[in-house]
């Protein structure tokens, strides 16, 4: 976990923010954007373990190809940050390891 | 004999565990295998190691399998210590599941015939309330099964890796990328040859032919009959997941990685081994009726294998009376039997033991039609 | 539901034949995997503020153009759509992503033919390091800019070689931001080496007085740049910190929160190569590409390819196929007037397009040491983490190609299906065994094409029975 962000927004935003919360933290970010970008733009870096080893990782591609930005989302695992966009209220925790079926509700989020 | 020199045509699951069987037995052993896209039935293997509901009409079969059974665990260990490859065999038992009352009365008459038939197969059948109990995620419609304790699993890539990797570390002389197009003996040097297409030919002292698909034609050469014709299995895998299925069943089961496995279709479509979205969808949908948390899971490959199956869905293990010492073994149950391979087949095409009693039952000429008198 | 083409993907190549396809009255469809129009390339394109569009530059203007005239055509456009089988008679199955799990059904259409526009994706560029978090491909680096305004706020490595690394680079300083340093693989030597091809490249002197005034702008704003680098590592203990090299025979280490990596696009062929089409070795781009007729079509198939998927030529050209995808199409289900005339200009501005890309490739050409890991422990797989040193061990264990390799390691199992994998895991195999890329061959691709739901395709809708 960063302290300083390494990303930022080059201009300033008119347009409306949304809320979301990584790991319990509240976070506001502008709609339209993906929840891999917003993640970045507030310093997150670590966003997966692997499964194989532990290994911490971070998107690579943002474009929907490399899997590296999975992410627990609305409860939801193993989803791909860089393909869905933030919305208010969302609730992003990192995707430790495989996926957890068990835990799942049968309903949709 | 010890010392003599065996060549064994095909390196998946039976020529690989054969072909090791026949090293650690004292014999010089040369492999040929394919070319990396050849069709390869051992990818396409379910990975089960299983008994349950095998050898109706054959009660050769199920002996020959309930011993092999008994001896994989030798094999793992056997595999671990030599090559530090654990090939995740697990043996906890196993489930069938039916999806109605009659389906559950079938399978319970058909396991009492195979045990009348003199070798006995221990098996519960198990209502709904009793399933619950080792597979909590179950569907409301799978309404009963049967449980057999000496059914299991193994990771059938990690058992091919590690035959590879003990044959490699005994000395085998592996040749990869050679398709063996035709066989012959010679009877001076008394010596069999293999030959590819370029004309280049390797000779030895036996032969064993495990090639598959390819024994059909092979099998002609040294006068075995193997009417074996490709069977497509589908078969479907998923996104890694967290451990939920302790229990492998007969269609779906979950690897020691963590991917479930789901199988599969069969059909005869000749060497099509293309994958076909209807039969994706059938094996999905079937997936998810019996384990609904799956409908959340991902489909990340699908895999067309191509299986070799003979009329009876039996194996051929027969040696050549014209030609003795040349072999032509073929079964597709390759994780099933890998012990029974390795501990049994090889000694045998080794010429280090007799044929085993029950081998009248694999002979491939059982097949030919006797002309009506 | 059926239609004459379905088109697959909405950068410059799809646009072009969804609108020409439109234009000469056929009933057309776009499914894009991404939620909004414009492929890569072109990304966001509808929605991005004027601001950006400043520092994007004309080039990525010119997407609105195309933008416009297909929202004013017939044109049929899904997002958020991910196809998971093509045939080669065109048939397309696809599910709809919703942004969680249990989405809707798997559906199926038909198209008479399919124009299969998915373009091109970042190459892989394994070097030690290469998967610690603070690490993305620039192309990455161009998404975060077009799609969310996002530039580095923290010292920045751009790493590698190609047009894309330094229009990036170029955006990024219009936009304020300056990179702490550019790492260039490219050698001095590399110019010479193009120099034969500069006759024809010099016919399209446009585009080479573009990349020289965007290189010397570079120079110019004082970005510090190191060129012909080797021996590039990135290290770290839980992200990125630091990005170290060989240049001009001495090491240099410089710390960074950032590392950009960048050598090239290739093209993407997991559709083509999932319905066993064939494909040839590129041995200028490094790559593999489909065999196909000058119009695009795939053998004994309704399927045509068009653009970078069909091998790496630029959005100029992608576009260019695109058309003459849709001319090929529209002349088979109805006479098109002046076909002849039409296909002669098409096919000259292609060539014409095509003239600089020799120069490219060659100047361009990415190192082998970038693309084969000369170290044992380099992850080659990142889904399983699968290193070069293993798959070299897998290759004495008997493995003469990519798919045995797959048995037995897992390697291009996971996720991403090998698309990250497949060109290295090639690569490597043909280096140890001393033979060409053509006859170790590449993964056997097979649908789903992308991963879908169980959920999706068991069409749960009948399970209620």
């Amino acid at each position: 976990m960063r302290l300083n962000q390494v990303f930022k927004f080059y201009e300033s935003k008119d347009d409306e923010f949304v809320t979301v919360y990584f790991e319990g933290k509240e976070l506001r970010v502008p709609s339209g954007i993906s929840v891999a970008s917003a993640l970045l733009a507030n310093g997150i870096y670590f966003f997966r373990a692997s499964s194989v080893n532990g290994s911490k990782r971070s998107p690579y591609c943002m474009m929907g190809v490399c899997f590296e930005c999975l992410l627990e989302i609305d409860g939801v695992p193993a989803l791909q940050g860089c393909m869905i966009g933030v919305r208010n209220g969302m609730i992003i925790k990192r995707q430790i390891g495989n996926m957890n079926v068990k835990k799942l509700d049968i309903e949709t989020y | 004999m010890i010392g003599e020199h065996i060549a064994i045509v095909g390196g998946g699951l039976l020529g690989a565990a054969i072909a090791y069987g026949a090293i650690r037995s004292g014999l010089e052993v040369t492999l040929f295998d394919e070319h990396d896209t050849a069709h390869r039935a051992s990818r396409g293997n379910f990975g089960l190691a299983w008994i349950q509901g095998k050898g109706l009409n054959k009660p050769e079969y199920v002996n020959w399998t309930k011993n092999g059974l008994r001896l994989w665990p030798e094999l793992q260990e056997e595999l671990l210590q030599i090559t530090g490859i654990d090939v995740a065999l697990q043996q906890p038992g196993g489930f069938w599941l039916g999806f109605s009352d009659r389906e559950v009365l079938e399978r319970e008459t058909k396991l009492k015939q195979i045990n009348a038939q003199g070798v006995h197969v221990p098996y519960t059948i198990m209502d709904r309330s009793d399933l619950l109990q080792y597979l909590p995620e179950l569907g409301p419609s799978v309404v009963g099964g049967s449980f057999c304790s000496l059914d299991g699993q193994a990771n059938p890539l990690l058992l091919l890796k590690a035959l590879h990797s003990a044959l490699k570390i005994k000395g085998a002389n592996i040749i990869n990328g050679v398709r063996i197009e035709r066989v012959t003996y010679d009877k001076n040097t008394r010596r069999f040859l293999c030959f590819n297409s370029a004309g280049d030919h390797w000779e030895s002292d036996r032969l064993v032919l495990a090639a598959g698909l390819g024994n059909a034609k092979l099998a002609a050469d040294v006068d075995i009959y193997a009417p074996i014709r490709p069977k497509r299995g589908q078969i479907l895998i998923t996104e890694k997941l967290k451990p939920f299925l302790n229990y492998p069943t007969n269609k779906c089961r979950q690897t020691n990685e963590g991917s479930i496995q789901i199988g599969s279709t069969s059909d005869d479509v000749g060497l099509d081994d293309s994958t076909k979205t209807d039969q994706i969808e059938l094996l999905a949908r079937r997936a998810v009726k019996t384990f609904p948390l799956l409908s959340d899971a991902r489909l990340v490959r699908a895999w067309g294998a191509l299986r070799p199956l003979t009329p009876d869905g039996y194996p051929i293990y027969q040696e050549s009376v014209k030609y003795p010492g040349a072999f032509v073994v073929t079964s597709h149950s390759g994780v099933t039997l890998a012990a029974a391979h390795c501990y049994t087949v090889a000694p045998w095409i080794s010429g280090l033991t007799q044929t085993p009693l029950e081998f009248i039952a694999f002979r491939g000429d059982r097949f030919i039609q006797r002309p009506k008198e | 539901m059926s239609y004459d083409v379905v088109i697959i993907g909405s950068g410059p190549a799809g646009m072009a034949a969804a609108i020409d396809c439109d234009k000469y009255g056929l009933s057309t469809i776009i499914l894009d995997e991404q939620p909004m129009l414009g492929g890569q390339i072109y990304r966001n394109i509808e929605y991005v503020t004027s601001g950006r569009l400043k520092i994007l530059g004309a080039d990525y203007e010119h997407g609105i153009t195309l933008a416009d005239k297909l929202r004013k055509s017939q044109v049929e456009y899904r997002g958020n759509v991910s196809v998971w089988n093509v045939t080669r008679n065109g048939e397309v199955s696809f599910v709809i992503n919703r942004g969680g799990r249990s989405g809707e059904k798997s559906q199926s259409i038909n198209g008479r033919f399919v124009v299969i526009a998915t373009g091109a994706m970042e190459r892989p560029f394994p070097i030690k390091g290469w998967t610690l978090p603070g690490v993305m491909g620039a192309g990455a680096g161009q998404i975060l800019l077009k799609s969310s305004g996002l530039i580095p706020n923290l010292p920045t490595v751009l790493i590698g070689e190609g047009p894309l690394l330094y229009l990036l680079a170029y955006q990024y300083m219009k936009a304020g931001y300056k990179p702490a340093a550019l790492v260039s693989t490219t050698r001095f030597s590399d110019y010479f080496k193009a120099i034969y091809n500069m006759p024809k490249a010099m016919l399209s002197w446009r585009d080479f007085l573009k990349g020289l005034k965007l290189l010397s702008s570079i120079y110019i704003h004082g970005i510090k740049v190191y060129s012909g680098a080797t021996c590039l590592e990135l290290n770290g203990s839980d992200f990125l910190e630091e990005v170290s090299f060989k240049h001009k025979g001495s090491y240099k280490k410089i710390s960074a929160s950032l590392a950009l990596l960048h050598q090239g696009v290739i093209p993407n062929t997991q559709i083509t190569m999932s319905e066993n089409l064939p494909h040839k070795w590129n041995e200028n781009q490094i790559c593999w590409e489909p065999i196909t007729d000058e119009w695009g079509r795939l053998p004994e198939s309704n399927l045509y390819v068009a653009g970078d998927g069909r091998g790496i030529v630029g959005a100029q050209a992608s576009e260019t196929q695109g058309k003459l995808a849709a001319l090929s199409i529209a002349n088979q289900l109805k006479n098109i007037d002046d076909f002849i005339v039409k296909s002669k200009q098409l096919k000259q501005t292609l060539s014409k397009q095509k003239r600089i890309r020799p120069f490219i490739d060659r100047i361009y050409r990415p190192k082998d040491e970038f693309r084969i890991p000369k170290g044992d422990d380099v992850i080659v797989c990142r889904c399983e983490e699968v290193t070069a040193g293993q798959i070299r061990e897998y290759v004495d264990l008997g493995c003469i190609g990519p798919n045995q390799t797959k048995a037995f390691g897992r390697c291009g199992m996971g996720l991403c299906q090998g698309r990250f994998c497949s060109l290295t895991v090639t690569e490597i195999i043909a280096e140890k065994r001393n033979v060409t890329p053509t006859e170790v061959g590449h993964y056997r691709i097979r649908a789903p094409i992308k991963p879908v739901l169980l959920g999706d395709l068991a069409n749960t809708d009948e399970l209620t029975e």
